[in-house]
């Protein structure tokens, strides 16, 4: 099993494993979101649920160990990479193959936008709420402080472009995991990148819909 | 038609390369690229210079010699052929064509646009063959369904070129080895050692300092005889459960 870790081919198993659990996170929390289109004692209720449910601390921490995981095996994957193909190595003519998705080219610096913005999330959101909650501290009114946010305009820009780089890190990383696990042949392959495009769609117009509707006042 | 050359000139391994323009001209459209080539080395040889330092051999698009990144794409600006079957009338009169050899770490420059692609001899040696005792049986004793001999053809369709290391940002050969690993492990022959052969090549493909595969497609895109990921999937599969089998 050693060996499977050194391999190249197991580090992109590990990235895909932990990728596919953030999809499924992703898809979580969207639907925990929405409710605060609903109104607000709906979002209450739920933020109250998942301070309160044990199976949520217990996987908090796991979470947070998937996405160092993903992280950490997917940035030592880009430095050897980065090895093999070293900038001194680059085309005087930049590539101009066709069919190369600009998402799969970017995949790195695309994480690297999603973590800048995660980290500005967590303090914004996670820190006031359910970390003081477990903490045995009193939390921010989660509602007030969605309303709050998402009132001013410049917050939901910045807030847009993080959800636009997770649809395209989506994008490239939903049907690139199966194909990673070996979950793929030539059959399956534009199903899956097919998937990854409904996937990614639903995933950018669930969030996005969220500060939009917040910051038009169609909410409730 | 005439043409502003600009080529990679190294003098050797260890040298520091740089671009020489050359001008060409009076070359038909019906000249292929090599030819092409084969031109300017006669014009710089009268003239008293070295000439270019290229690959080929066949020229019938079948060995896998011939490399070259043209224009920024690996055997030229046009898909599914190598560089000896690409001819001048894909480019257009008075163009100016950039070449450059295959950049990858595990692939150094040799001289001008020949590079060192013996990583992939070691990568076979490692394990991309059979291991046959005894009276070779006769082929057609084991029936084979059709689907399983032509998914396997199509990945032995690989000439070994390395326009998928070339063109792939990570320098990864995994397509090589993938259609290796594919068209052995898709017959009763090759079936057998197909968990030691996908270990024993992913193994020294890592050693070599190849990159990784991040699924980009460009491999595919670039490869002159059409291997597909699927077979990268397959490869996958077979590394994987390999590994969790012991």
């Amino acid at each position: 099993m050693t060996s499977l870790l050194f391999s190249s081919i197991g580090k992109k198993l590990i990235i895909s494993l932990s990728g596919l659990f953030l999809l499924i996170f992703l898809a979580l929390h969207l639907l925990l979101n929405l409710t605060a289109l609903i109104g607000p004692d709906h979002y209450e209720n739920v933020c109250s649920f998942m301070d309160t449910n044990p199976l949520v601390k217990v996987m908090v921490p796991v979470l947070a160990l998937g996405f160092i995981i993903h992280i950490l095996f997917a940035s030592y994957f880009e430095f050897k990479n980065w090895a093999a193909r070293p900038r001194a190595m680059s085309y005087a003519v930049p590539t101009t193959t066709k069919g190369v998705s600009w998402a799969s080219k970017n995949m790195f610096v695309l994480g690297v936008i999603v973590i800048g913005f995660l980290l500005m999330h967590f303090c914004h959101f996670w820190a006031k709420m359910q970390l003081q909650g477990f903490l045995g501290r009193e939390e921010a009114n989660a509602y007030e402080l969605v309303v709050n946010l998402f009132s001013k305009w410049y917050y939901c820009v910045i807030y847009i472009v993080w959800i636009c780089a997770i649809y395209f890190h989506v994008l490239h990383g939903f049907w690139s995991a199966f194909q990673s696990i070996g979950l793929s042949n030539a059959n399956w392959l534009p199903r899956l990148q097919l998937f990854a495009k409904i996937y990614a769609a639903v995933i950018f117009i669930g969030y996005v819909s969220i500060p939009v509707c917040f910051l038009l006042g169609w909410h409730k | 038609m005439k043409f502003t050359l600009k080529v990679w000139r190294q003098k050797n391994a260890k040298a520091k390369g740089r671009f020489e323009t050359y001008k060409i001209d009076g070359i038909s459209p019906d000249t292929s690229f090599l030819e092409m080539l084969d031109i300017l080395n006669n014009n710089l040889i009268v003239e008293g210079k070295e000439p270019v330092a290229f690959d080929h051999d066949c020229r019938e698009g079948i060995c896998g010699m011939c490399s070259l990144y043209i224009n920024g794409r690996a055997h030229g600006p046009d898909d599914e052929i190598t560089t000896c079957q690409l001819h001048m009338r894909k480019f257009k009169d008075g163009d100016t064509i950039t070449i450059e050899p295959w950049r990858s770490a595990a692939f150094p420059v040799v001289k001008d646009l020949v590079v060192n692609r013996n990583a992939f001899d070691q990568i076979l040696q490692a394990g991309g063959f059979i291991s046959v005792g005894g009276v070779v049986p006769d082929a057609n004793t084991i029936p084979i369904p059709k689907k399983d001999a032509d998914e396997s053809m199509d990945a032995a369709s690989c000439i070994g070129c390395g326009a998928c290391v070339a063109t792939c940002k990570n320098g990864s050969a995994m397509l090589f080895v993938a259609a290796r690993v594919s068209s052995l492990a898709k017959l009763p022959q090759g079936r057998a050692e197909a968990a030691r052969r996908a270990q024993a090549m992913v193994a020294k493909m890592d050693e070599l300092g190849f990159g990784a595969c991040s699924n980009t497609q460009a491999c595919e895109a670039e490869c002159p005889k059409g291997v597909t990921i699927a077979h990268i999937a397959r490869l996958n599969r077979e590394f994987l459960f390999a590994k969790l089998e012991n």
